[in-house]
């Protein structure tokens, strides 16, 4: 069935919620509404308000609740309206749900995702363009899962919902109704903590995750247009990282660019080059080189092109890595 | 309803044993001679574990611990109001509670001596690892609590705080989504008058505390907290409304910190001696002790006796926590994930020193 992210999405839960009475749905206008984007849409009739709960307005209760509720076994899927207000929760994530393995000795899991919406490219206010999840990656415990196409989307949230430890499940708002593809229509699943290599090819790796794999593509095209044939990787999940293919693919290349939508200084681009440096060294043809975002706010809507990745300079990055 | 008689917009605070045994009989609670003689004990060992405790800090044996002392009837009351399944969501401060419930003493040292096996217990128990982060333990009890219901179970959550937590965003977010939900929950506040340094006073412009229980459409009551009568009453009373389908309570146990906030800090510095001794004449042990005395439940023979074994028991516990091994490098990796992922293998092979070796 074609669909596009946000109903892969929702038929994620809708197929979990059926076969699992321990999952459940909770966030700010997840019931009702179906959420402000749709995804949870339909969900609450079906389910009934005890498992698709409208919370108060209150981040931290929403991330603090989901712990506690999968502490005591349930499977809770929160949402995050955007990730710009994940910081409201950031001290319960950091300070329970992804130590309580760890401080109690594995007497209390937490096998909880909380879903958000991410990143900039939509023309929203404030606050609605973030695109922070280095913070997120950078806490044990946690995982951090970011899905690129529709069908990506399904088959990595139904693992989340499924995999034992908490997953910070980052959405690209950008590409919630960007495009659609046939996705199965019951369920199935795509491992975490494996990449997926997108299109292969020998000259240039590329690296890309969410938003920026449509962008990547056009500019691979153009680059491939030009006899620069590329090697594309989407990351998936972000923490644990499992940088494997990506070396893999470099040993091969020795040129690598990275696409991280994020500002520069210490974002994940940063990590993926250490550990190429590491491991993939002496492969190496040309500087690994990084696409991001500058070290700066993310602009509001009117200044939003200055900030925000085009496909036009990842394609200068593939030649200038290329003709090295 | 107790909630009704002692309406904290009014300011009547709960009382039922007063500090020199006189009870109130119309509002006595219904406990058999043996369970108040077990809960006596139990504020005694919790005592004298806590000063050991402190004593060990002093000797390097232990680190930064936080001394329960004079708190203790804050938290058994409620522990004892509880029935088997229910939630023991503890902050940091309530060993009598704890010890009532089952937690093995050998644990708790263990973990204040810096080993997360100290938080290992049965989870049958249902008490929950420490949280120092003040009063963010309210939001997961919340979700504790809710699960509860959504599966049909019985169990009532009661989750810590002290007074300090009155003033961060999770107690209001949490007292807020547990009135919306009519949650099975009971909060308990242990309102020692101080946040380390901080005097109730700086927390709240509120008459009390259990008074914050109105604005979130649940119920509230002030108790002295050194009365275990009292706390008993009120969380029994608060249990059954719970389990009933009433919603949740707040209960502001009204009670005193008589040591440091930790082994780290001097409450010197920043309290009147003349007030902590003027507490010390409130002491929910000695209040206790009186009242089994006047009942001809104790005499000093027993209480003498009682202490002993208390002392022998903390030996014991101590003698376990200390002869329980050190974290291996594999025990602080292995319970970040349920199953260690390639990079943290690659990470623990480099901390052992094999990486590359063949």
């Amino acid at each position: 069935m074609m669909m596009n992210m946000v109903q892969a999405i929702n038929s994620a839960l809708a197929v979990e919620m059926e076969a699992d009475g321990s999952v459940v749905v909770l966030g700010e206008d997840v019931g009702a509404v179906g959420g402000v984007f749709r995804a949870t849409d339909g969900l609450m009739k079906r389910f009934g308000s005890e498992r698709v709960i409208d919370t108060p307005l209150a981040e931290s209760l929403i991330a603090g609740m989901a712990t506690g509720m999968a502490m005591a076994g349930l499977r809770p899927v929160a949402e995050i309206q955007f990730m710009g207000f994940s910081y409201l929760a950031l001290n319960m994530i950091i300070s329970h749900t992804a130590r309580m393995r760890n401080r109690s000795r594995g007497t209390y899991t937490v096998p909880m995702v909380m879903r958000m919406p991410y990143g900039a490219g939509v023309k929203a206010l404030e606050h609605h363009s973030e695109s922070t999840e280095s913070m997120f990656v950078q806490i044990p415990g946690i995982k951090v899962v970011v899905p690129s196409t529709p069908r990506e989307a399904k088959g990595l949230l139904i693992s989340s919902i499924r995999d034992p430890d908490p997953v910070i499940f980052l959405e690209p708002t950008r590409s919630y109704r960007l495009f659609k593809e046939e996705v199965e229509e019951g369920a199935f699943t795509i491992p975490l903590g494996e990449a997926r290599t997108v299109r292969e090819g020998d000259d240039v790796t590329v690296v890309c995750w969410g938003a920026m794999m449509p962008l990547t593509m056009e500019a691979v095209d153009a680059a491939e247009g030009e006899g620069i044939s590329c090697d594309v990787i989407d990351l998936r999940t972000l923490s644990p990282m499992d940088p494997d293919a990506v070396i893999r693919s470099v040993r091969r290349t020795g040129r690598v660019v990275i696409v991280q939508e994020a500002p520069m200084t210490c974002g994940l681009a940063a990590e993926i080059i250490a550990r190429i440096n590491k491991k993939a060294f002496l492969s190496l043809e040309a500087p690994p080189e990084r696409v991001t975002a500058p070290d700066i706010t993310v602009p509001l809507p009117q200044g939003e092109n200055h900030y925000y990745i085009s496909p036009d300079r990842i394609y200068h990055a593939i030649r200038r890595t290329a003709s090295f | 309803m107790l909630t009704d008689d002692h309406d904290p917009l009014k300011g009547k605070m709960l009382r039922v044993l007063d500090q020199d045994a006189n009870v109130n009989e119309d509002l006595v609670p219904s406990i058999d001679d043996d369970t108040l003689k077990r809960a006596f004990y139990t504020m005694v060992l919790s005592r004298v574990a806590d000063e050991k405790a402190v004593a060990m800090q002093r000797q390097g044996r232990l680190g930064a611990y936080p001394p329960n002392k004079g708190q203790e009837a804050a938290s058994l009351g409620p522990a004892m109001a509880m029935d088997e399944g229910d939630w023991f969501v503890w902050s940091f401060r309530e060993l009598a509670g704890l010890l009532w419930r089952g937690l093995p003493l050998d644990r708790y040292f263990l973990g204040w001596m810096g080993n997360e096996e100290g938080n290992r217990y049965d989870e049958r128990l249902r008490i929950t690892p420490p949280s120092i982060p003040v009063a963010s333990q309210y939001a997961y009890a919340v979700g504790l609590a809710y699960a509860s219901r959504y599966r049909g179970e019985s169990a009532v959550t009661f989750a810590f705080t002290g007074d300090g937590g009155t003033s961060e965003g999770d107690f209001h977010e949490s007292l807020n989504a547990a009135g919306v939900f009519r949650l099975p929950m009971v909060f308990i506040v242990q309102n020692n008058q101080w946040a380390i340094s901080v005097p109730r006073s700086r927390q709240t412009a509120s008459a009390t505390l259990a008074q914050k229980a109105v604005a979130y459409g649940i119920r509230g009551i002030q108790v002295d907290g050194n009365d275990i009568l009292a706390m008993y009453a009120a969380s029994k009373e608060a249990a059954e409304v719970a389990r009933s389908g009433g919603g949740p309570t707040l209960i502001e146990a009204y009670t005193y910190r008589l040591g440091d906030h930790t082994t780290s800090d001097d409450a010197r510095r920043y309290r009147l001696e003349a007030e902590a001794k003027e507490w010390e004449a409130r002491d929910p042990i000695t209040r206790t002790m009186k009242y089994l005395y006047s009942r001809g439940l104790l005499d000093d023979d027993e209480a003498s006796d009682l202490w002993d074994e208390a002392g022998k028991a903390v030996e014991d516990a101590v003698a376990r926590a200390e002869a329980f091994p050190r974290p291996s490098l594999e025990d602080v990796f292995k319970y970040t994930y349920e199953d260690m992922p390639p990079c943290l293998e690659e990470q623990l092979d480099e901390l052992r020193g094999t990486e590359g070796r063949p």
